[in-house]
């Protein structure tokens, strides 16, 4: 199985050098998309090469043979291999429907000569903070990304994205720094900044140090996750950016928010001190996004804020702290970063049928384009939970592990998450009436859609609902995953084998004092 | 036993800069608020020199004695972290001129969706206008370009002329 480990840094290395040659050749725009499909094609082969094998044990590389905790190291366990092989997919999807629509038009929105670097900058800082086995790593991948997505939401430079953007940057720019300040806590308490290391040193300090460093990470997780009352930086910044944009950024950047909150809820601070906090934000998420939604009157608005409100979903099952609703909860982000994305895609189409994203403006789209009615149709009702969706089964199983946990604070969540399905559907059915039904201001004139940008839309639904027809062996896949966050030491073990080094070089460890860092609070002892 | 007593000049130095720097980002203009950055950023910088213990000799093996040394992994990834908030400063700094140039300031503009909703309740409308009520066949984006706060006195929009001509075009 060892033989397999070069397939671990490729999703991270095929798109940063992919960035680097589309960069060299942007004076043809006819081979740059060669390139960066070709690429991303590339990733998401390995990305599934790795969810194969990662059911066998978790892959671990020391980045240039230099041993775990002093080097960086990249790890592929369960969950990582699949929030990859999830992402990789969407975002090929949704390049194939860019490019399209780049053929098409050549409006501000088609993609310019930066676009491809930059978008293959992105997918390599994902897969980064998905395989990082590192809490600097991390921070890294999500500069990496996060810088690509200032590029990619300012694209054009024009007045509302230039606006949307500010707001969008501050706030990323602020909380890189709350994770920066809490890495350094990390450090200066333990001593290390890796995972696997962590894990077995953070059990040893003290528990008000402890409580500290979990509730910063956390809130720097939680403001790119998007989790009320952090996320009133995403309604307002996410729409303005093209329709593709708008869709990767939707699916993927705030799920690596949620991905990095798993991490650390499960690896790091397993005693699932903070649940309740976690809960109560989770119910807020839920509800005040839902409300939002609610409310508005644009569609990319109306589903920004229930990007908002699903995200409540995920923080609840991560919140259970028990092997059900972690289970749910990573079926429930793969679920979400699909039927999103498509919607986002889907919203694209309509922009460009009905002329406009305002729901007073459109109408009568299912006569001009009935195709896109369905396409539309489908996820929404996804999203909403929908049986036999994979929206349903996903919020079944988090209703399930609420009902398992029994407390009465889970129950509320249980209610809070079925009234929140509920308004989700009331939102995309007045939505879909609205666009498609409503009798149209101006009737809209006929549009020819594009097959390249229908059909990456359609394969992306198609997709959504093929996590329905593979429920059965995807939701044991994630019940491993989740056994494996369990357990921990499946993750440390293969990471540190002795529980000290790393394969690969260091220096020899009899040179070295054993005894680990001190503890913060014995920090004023002078050797 | 490393000595893990922090260094108090430096942890001086971090509060003035977390201090000054969340002043900063509080403020409207965007100059102002990318230096609030710059500070957070270097302020979070020396915590992790804090976060490598006592300073000692530098870190190179064979020339020093080991237990003289300094932790060189904060130094290393303070180096990374220096470079990214170059990055993004950079960043930042080019996006602030370019709002100067399309608006002739850098301020960071509301939430329209917040003016607009405050706009609607000072005047006591719907949340949201359809085809049953009256549309001001305004999108957020339009709006998004008038919305500068500090310009408009009061939440009520004043009523312009060519409001008047839209409404007839809406009217049937």
């Amino acid at each position: 199985m060892s033989d397999w480990t070069w397939v671990v840094p490729l999703p991270v290395v095929i798109p940063l050098f992919s960035a680097g040659l589309t960069l060299a050749l942007w004076r043809r725009p006819r081979v740059q998309p060669i390139v960066s499909v070709t690429a991303l094609v590339l990733v998401l082969l390995s990305s599934v090469t790795l969810l194969v094998l990662a059911d066998d044990g978790p892959l671990v590389v020391d980045v240039g043979g230099w041993a775990a905790p002093v080097g960086i190291n990249l790890v592929a366990d369960r969950l990582s291999a699949l929030m990859l092989s999830v992402s990789s997919a969407v975002t090929l999807c949704v390049l194939l429907y860019s490019l399209a629509q780049g053929r098409d038009d050549d409006e501000e929105s088609a993609p310019v000569s930066i676009y491809h670097p930059t978008f293959l900058v992105l997918a390599a800082g994902v897969a980064n903070a998905f395989l990082s086995g590192d809490l600097f790593n991390i921070y890294v991948g999500f500069e990496i990304l996060l810088a690509a997505s200032f590029v990619l939401i300012t694209l054009g430079g024009t007045r509302d994205r230039i606006r949307a953007g500010t707001i969008y940057i501050v706030v990323a720019l602020l909380s890189s720094v709350l994770f920066l300040v809490a890495i350094a806590a990390v450090y200066a308490t333990t001593g290390t900044v890796n995972l696997a290391q962590l894990a077995l040193r953070l059990p040893e300090i003290d528990p008000g140090t402890r409580l500290t460093l979990q509730v910063l990470l956390l809130l720097a997780f939680a403001v790119k996750a998007a989790v009320f009352p952090l996320s009133a930086w995403l309604p307002d910044s996410y729409p303005t950016a093209p329709a593709p944009v708008t869709a990767v950024f939707a699916g993927l950047l705030t799920k690596v928010g949620v991905y990095a909150i798993i991490r650390t809820q499960t690896l790091l601070f397993p005693g699932g001190e903070l649940d309740d906090v976690l809960m109560w934000a989770a119910l807020a998420t839920m509800l005040v996004g839902i409300l939002g939604a609610v409310a508005q009157d644009d569609i990319k608005r109306l589903l920004s804020f229930t990007l908002v409100s699903h995200i409540g979903f995920m923080l609840f099952g991560i919140a259970l702290s028990s092997q059900a609703g972690w289970t749910a909860a990573i079926y429930y982000v793969v679920h979400h970063i699909t039927v999103q994305t498509a919607l986002f895609l889907v919203v694209g189409l309509v922009e460009r049928v009905g002329g406009s994203t305002s729901l007073t403006r459109l109408g009568g789209l299912a006569k001009v384009a009935p195709v896109l009615a369905i396409l539309f149709f489908v996820p929404a009702m996804n999203l909403g939970g929908i049986p036999p969706l994979s929206g349903f089964l996903g919020k079944l199983g988090l209703l399930q592990a609420g009902v398992d946990a029994g407390t009465p604070l889970a129950y509320i969540l249980v209610v809070g998450s079925v009234v929140t399905s509920l308004l989700t559907l009331y939102a995309l059915v007045k939505a879909w009436n609205k666009a498609f039904w409503q009798t149209p201001q101006d009737e809209p004139r006929p549009v020819h859609l594009p097959f390249g940008m229908v059909g990456p839309t359609a394969a992306l639904i198609a997709v959504g609902l093929g996590l329905t027809f593979a429920a059965g062996p995807l939701y044991a896949y994630t019940e491993r995953a989740a056994s494996a966050l369990t357990l921990r030491t499946t993750y440390v073990w293969a990471v540190l084998p002795d529980g000290l080094r790393g394969e690969g070089e260091s220096a020899d460890l009899s040179e070295d004092d054993q005894t680990p860092p001190p503890p913060a609070d014995e920090a004023g002892d002078d050797s | 036993m490393i000595d893990m007593a922090p260094n108090l000049t430096l942890v001086v130095a971090i509060a003035v800069l977390f201090a000054a720097g969340v002043y900063l980002v509080l403020e409207r203009s965007l100059s102002r608020v990318l230096i609030g950055v710059i500070l957070l950023g270097n302020g979070a910088n020396l915590l992790f020199l804090v976060a490598g213990g006592r300073a000692g000799r530098p870190p190179i093996v064979g020339l020093e004695d080991e237990r003289q040394m300094s932790d060189p992994l904060p130094q290393a990834m303070v180096l990374t972290a220096i470079v990214i908030t170059l990055g993004m400063t950079a960043f930042l700094l080019a996006m602030a001129y370019r709002s100067w140039q399309l608006h002739r300031h850098d301020e960071v503009q509301d939430d329209v969706e917040d003016r607009r909703i405050a706009r609607l309740a000072a005047i006591d409308e719907r949340a949201f206008t359809d085809a049953d009520t009256e549309a001001t066949l305004q999108s957020l984006d339009e709006e998004a370009e008038e919305a500068r706060d500090e310009v408009d006195d009061g939440l009520v929009r004043e009523a312009r002329p060519d409001d008047e001509q839209r409404d007839k075009e809406v009217a049937p």
